[in-house]
């Protein structure tokens, strides 16, 4: 009798973990295979090459483009100053009360909601520093709000790296710093790829940060300069999913497949990067 | 010599200089914001009664009226809905992997959390405008299904990755001898997880559950697409409504800058900031005592 009762209870309790397991990913993997079957007839090569002549009808190109540029311009602005932030708390930080701060304050810029990093861009890089709606006002705001997830990142890797190998280049008479740029940061280069690849898939995928600072509704043209708006592929989701632009379903699905692709493909190759850095780093220890 | 001398000194600017300063740039960054964030929105304050912004009902900037309570309650009002959805879900993941599956199987379910923890905002809120929301309107009979609840089912799968794996990871760091313990005694594995192991965890679990409050409240696309858009204070879940963030990113593009209604808009994006930034030093306080008290009770 008792075993009985206490064997129903872990039924429950099984039928529990599972079923709500079976409800968190059924309806992710049913959705990416949905919008894989309904967008992939869609897709081609001049489907991705094109530049639109008008929003309902060819090519996605133009905001293609606009994605591709925006995000490697922010990280160009964010990875150098990253890194270095990185290396001041790997490396050279004392573990103090202000380390303590810098660390408090990474988690919470991370939590900053992202339309409150787009009226921050708005306010400084658009209105004060007069860039005006443009590539350049958009990647740094960009830049800002992937700072938190690099440096993260960055100093994971770099701590991961052995004592022993900062030891031994010390003792054969390195400064520091040479330890730190010629043997720290190299050894750690999987896992500082693996953020950089983490930020380019955050980053390709926001939309919000970008309605203020550079995103256009449509464009005959691409960006001449980087002064310029652009079309972007998130906020043209958003255009086409929202307003009545006559855009057709199917090309509604094609575009967000593009768009979780792109994501899609650049978050498995950082996984798998990370993954074997971390194999790597196991053998070096 | 001197060659050697000018490295150092080099070395020393660039050490104490460029490095140490770029350290501190999280600090700027943190500042920054709030600082432009207060500079366009604090002059609101100067032509407008702030106690009148904060609990007056009716937000109509076209007459000037900029009561955003009914904002505030639709930004909770998603919130609570999406948790209610994704804690049990994320509790459900969480134990089943870090306690039931073996590691292959746990690898591939971490991967899928971070997979759907990608998945771009504006593609959950397209998912809403052709999917839910249609079905949500036929199966309840409702005029429209872009609503609370339907907003606070997409919320609940982008706040789920986080909750479950600030979950995962209390869990894991239950220590192994409390399992043991309990299984020696007995019980089975189903009685320790929900007896001991996931007691043992709460707090963490309670961490990242406040860690998805702050992921849903400050979320933008998906609420601008899905939830309505009707700023009315309500307790129905069927109803309409308006968030804070999908105020902000849809009324942004059409006012004139330096308004009222202009600075009105920064100032909710201040209240958000100061929201968040409370939940958040909150859950990264708990999670600190966690990972502390793990190291205490390992030695």
């Amino acid at each position: 009798m008792m075993t009985r009762k206490i064997r129903l209870s872990d039924g429950i309790g099984y039928a529990f973990v599972y079923a709500m397991t079976a409800a968190a990913f059924i309806p992710l993997i049913a959705f990416l295979v949905y919008v894989l079957a309904k967008g992939i007839g869609r897709v081609n090569w001049e489907f991705l090459s094109s530049a639109s002549s008008s929003m309902e009808s060819g090519g996605i190109f133009a905001p293609l483009f606009g994605t591709l540029v925006l995000t490697l311009l922010s990280l160009l602005v964010a990875v150098p100053i990253s890194l270095l932030a990185a290396v001041y708390l790997s490396e050279y930080a004392r573990k103090d009360r202000w380390f303590r701060i810098i660390e408090l304050t990474i988690v919470n810029l991370a939590g900053v909601p992202s339309v409150v990093y787009g009226l921050f861009g708005l306010g400084l890089f658009v209105i004060f520093f007069g860039l005006g709606k443009s590539l350049i006002a958009g990647a740094l705001t960009m830049a800002c709000m992937s700072l938190p997830l690099l440096v993260t990142v960055f100093y994971q890797a770099l701590k991961a790296v052995p004592l022993t190998l900062r030891e031994a280049s010390l003792a054969l008479g390195a400064s520091k710093l040479s330890t730190t740029f010629r043997i720290v940061v190299p050894t750690a280069l999987p896992g500082i790829f693996t953020g950089v690849i983490l930020a380019t898939a955050r980053i390709a995928g926001e939309t919000a940060p970008v309605l203020f600072t550079v995103a256009a509704y449509y464009m005959p043209n691409l960006p001449q300069s980087l002064s310029d708006q652009s079309m972007l592929l998130s906020y043209h989701l958003y255009v086409i999913s929202t307003q009545n632009t006559g855009v057709k379903d199917e090309q509604k699905f094609a575009v967000t497949l593009i768009l979780v692709l792109l994501v899609l493909v650049v978050n498995l190759v950082a996984i798998g990067l990370r993954s074997r850095a971390r194999k790597k780093i196991g053998n070096l220890g | 010599m001197s060659l050697e001398k000018r490295s150092r000194i080099a070395e020393y600017l660039i050490e104490k200089g460029l490095i140490r300063l770029s350290g501190y740039a999280a600090v700027l960054v943190l500042l920054l914001i709030l600082f432009f964030i207060m500079r366009e929105g604090l002059p609101f304050f100067g032509v407008y009664n702030a106690g009148d912004f904060l609990f007056k009902t009716d937000w109509y900037p076209l007459s000037g009226r900029y009561g955003m309570l009914p904002l505030l309650t639709g930004s909770v009002m998603v919130t609570v809905l999406s948790l209610v959805v994704a804690v049990p879900m994320a509790i459900g993941t969480a134990i089943f992997i870090s306690e039931l599956a073996p590691a292959r199987v746990r690898g591939i379910f971490k991967v899928l959390l971070e997979i759907l923890a990608s998945i771009p905002s504006v593609v959950f809120g397209f998912l809403g405008i052709i999917f839910l929301g249609p079905w949500v309107q036929k199966t309840f009979g409702l005029q429209t299904g872009l609503n609370a609840f339907s907003a606070g089912i997409l919320l609940a799968f982008m706040a789920l990755p986080t909750i479950a794996s600030v979950a995962d990871e209390a869990l894991q760091a239950v220590p192994r001898s409390l399992r043991e313990a309990s299984l020696a005694l007995g019980a089975s594995r189903i009685q320790t997880i929900f007896r001991i192991t996931f007691p043992a965890a709460s707090s963490g679990v309670i961490a990242g559950v406040m860690l998805g409050i702050g992921r849903a409240i400050g979320e933008t696309m998906t609420v601008m697409m899905v939830a309505g858009g009707s700023a009315q204070v309500t307790m129905n879940p069927m109803a309409p409504v308006r968030t804070m963030t999908g105020t902000i990113a849809a009324e942004m593009g059409e006012v004139v800058m330096g308004d009222d209604h202009y600075r009105a808009l920064f100032m909710i994006g201040l209240l958000l900031f100061v929201i968040t930034l409370g939940v958040n030093t909150l859950s990264g306080i708990i999670i600190e005592r966690i990972r502390r008290g793990q190291g205490g009770q390992k030695s």
